[in-house]
């Protein structure tokens, strides 16, 4: 009976997936995943971004089970997973390049899964039945892979993944290998899929807009290290090092190299009052381009070199010194290349980072 | 239609190479459809004869050898029984330590692979007393084990096996793990659909060798009932070569003939499956 107190207890306060000091080293040396600790809740829909490379795969596998761990522990739903076999881990992956199989349907591509289980004929059909209603990929069912586009084929990918009723979704980049059109649309079902399913699921991917749409939670990876965790919201507004400044948002954010003296920025001949009392030789001072103000009584003077026409939007590219920064304003506005502008920096949409360890301040 | 000179020239190249292939089995054939006197008199024929049914006839139930105890129909059988466990057990074993050397991590599989590729350097013919020897110590001699069990392992085999493997995407097997197989299902549900042409094609070859191996038969039996189609030809209907009556020419190109029925039957059922793999990639 204690023992079983101890254990229930124990359930409510872990998270459904928890990382600790998790290390992955290659056998060639390479750390690819440096004591990366992350608590993921049940339901929960969490992004790892980063750039290629940076061990937001690997760390994904090793939640699968694909790869080995070097340190640390991983545990799902209050039991730790290291050593189990990713057969028995009860997570279903959606791969970059799909992964289906060539040699069977659309239907057995889906049911293999569940034959492995044991579960009966009959309930296979259902399942597989309501899930290709779902995803309406319910015509495809007797194709081979080869006959379906490559929208088809990832829906199918998903039914495999979604008919296993796993306890956690695991994406690597799914969406990477279609074209923009129907990247979009299949990023709204995941979500869709996701919120009216409310599987633990966590997206593996390089494009910041696909982490900022499908994320409840975004973690920021950078060298197998994360840089930060948060809401997209809280990442965007409050990025906590130089580089998520930098990664998120688009067009990216502008940091100026400056010295800070009594709260006061210098850059070259520009000054601008941070309203604090910080003293920092090397700093970065970021504000997003959308966040420059523009208008005819700003403080600040200078010229466009170079503006592109996005439609709704333009961005301006100028500089401060020998500094390149760009803004970005709406295209009513009559600015040409080579003309002069006026724009305000508020205090309050800066972001300061010290450059000797790139935290914010 | 139009024939472009190009096409006409190619035609006339393939139907050339055609005719270079058949023309000389179909001789085979006309001749062993004229009895003996006809043949010794007039040669090679081009049109059917009329003693099909007497040859034929005479080429499967005559019983021949010293013993006067074995027929064609037998060596036949012998002959099939051989290639087909050679070529089976070939197949499936060359699969399975392809399956194991590629997808099996363990230190020593690239030696291995190498120590199972040299052994191409050694075939039956330069190990044949070594390998008689231990075959007669077991005391497989003169039985269909001793026959079939010295030519089951190919390097050959394996190798185009590995190379094929080698081609699946890790995805696949990854996949698959996280789906629940486990590695005997992973071979069985993936990689021996995904290699069903290889297969056919492994399986035919490795029919025709077995079914056409000469000196391992003929060292490993001294009993008349397990002599193979490919010895019998040097031994059949060659008694009465010396005496005053005629040479049997007429049985022994029938006994050719049917000599090739099993390789052309076992290519005619498998090539669909063969062509099919070919003309389908499924990747």
């Amino acid at each position: 009976m204690v023992y079983q107190r101890i254990n229930s207890n124990r359930k409510i306060k872990m998270s459904f997936l928890e990382l600790q000091n998790i290390t992955k080293i290659y056998p060639n040396g390479t750390k690819a995943v440096n004591e990366t600790s992350l608590n993921i809740d049940n339901g929960e829909f969490v992004v790892f971004v980063g750039p290629s490379g940076c061990g937001k795969s690997t760390l994904l596998r090793m939640i699968a089970g694909l790869e080995d761990i070097t340190n640390g522990e991983i545990s799902l739903d209050g039991n730790v997973i290291n050593n189990i076999d990713p057969s028995e881990r009860d997570v279903a992956m959606v791969f970059q390049n799909y992964a289906l199989y060539p040699h069977m349907s659309v239907f057995n591509n889906m049911a293999y899964g569940l034959k492995n289980r044991g579960i009966s004929k009959e309930e296979i059909n259902n399942k597989v039945n309501d899930v290709a209603k779902l995803l309406e990929i319910d015509q495809l069912l007797t194709r081979k892979p080869s006959m379906l586009s490559g929208g088809q084929r990832q829906r199918v990918a998903m039914g495999r993944a979604i008919v296993r009723n796993p306890k956690i979704f695991l994406f690597d980049e799914p969406l990477s290998n279609l074209d923009a059109k129907l990247r979009n649309q299949m990023r709204l079902e995941i979500k869709r899929l996701q919120r009216q399913m409310g599987v633990t699921s966590i997206f593996v991917t390089h494009d910041q807009t696909e982490a900022m749409t499908l994320g409840d939670r975004i973690v920021v990876i950078n060298n197998g290290v994360v840089e930060q965790v948060g809401t997209p919201k809280e990442i965007y507004s409050k990025p906590n090092t130089k580089f998520v400044a930098e990664f998120i948002g688009s067009p990216q954010m502008n940091l100026f190299n400056c010295k800070i003296e009594n709260g006061i920025a210098h850059i070259a001949d520009m000054r601008i009052n941070l309203n604090n009392s910080a003293n920092i030789d090397d700093a970065s001072l970021g504000i997003r381009p959308d966040d420059i103000l523009i208008s005819d009584n700003g403080q600040h003077t200078c010229v466009a070199n170079l503006v592109e026409y996005l439609g709704s939007d333009m961005i301006i590219y100028s500089k401060i010194g020998d500094q390149e920064f760009s803004c970005k304003l709406s295209s009513k506005i009559n600015l040409n290349a080579g003309d002069t502008f006026k724009f305000d920096i508020s205090n309050t949409l800066v972001h300061l980072f010290d450059n000797t360890n790139g935290s914010r301040v | 239609m139009k024939f472009k000179p190009l096409e006409i020239l190619t035609h006339i190249i393939l139907i050339l190479g055609v005719l270079l292939m058949v023309l000389p089995i179909w001789f085979s054939f006309a001749t062993s459809t004229h009895d003996n006197v006809s043949i010794m008199t007039e040669g090679m024929k081009f049109f059917l004869g009329e003693s099909f049914s007497q040859n034929y006839n005479e080429v499967l139930n005559e019983k021949g050898g010293w013993s006067e105890e074995v027929t064609a129909a037998r060596m036949f059988v012998n002959s099939f029984i051989m290639a087909l466990g050679i070529a089976t057990l070939k197949v499936v074993i060359s699969a399975m330590s392809a399956y194991a050397l590629v997808y099996f991590r363990f230190k020593l599989a690239v030696p291995i692979f190498w120590l199972i590729f040299i052994t191409l350097l050694v075939p039956l013919e330069v190990r044949i007393f070594p390998s008689y020897k231990i075959v007669s110590d077991l005391g497989l001699t003169n039985t269909y084990t001793g026959l079939i069990l010295p030519l089951v392992a190919s390097a050959t085999a394996t190798f185009f096996f590995r190379q094929f493997y080698k081609t699946i995407p890790d995805e696949l097997l990854e996949s698959a793990k996280l789906d629940g197989a486990n590695s005997w299902r992973f071979f069985i549900d993936f990689l021996l659909p995904l290699s069903k042409t290889m297969l056919a094609a492994m399986f035919i070859f490795m029919f025709v060798y077995g079914y056409s191996q000469y000196l391992w038969p003929l060292i490993m039996t001294t009993d008349e009932k397990y002599w193979t189609v490919v010895m019998g030809m040097k031994i059949i209907f060659t008694e009465n070569y010396e005496g005053v009556a005629l040479p049997r020419t007429g049985e022994r190109f029938a006994y050719i003939i049917l000599s090739m029925l099993p390789p052309v039957l076992v290519v005619v059922i498998l090539q669909r499956w063969f062509i099919k793999g070919l003309i389908q990639t499924e990747k």
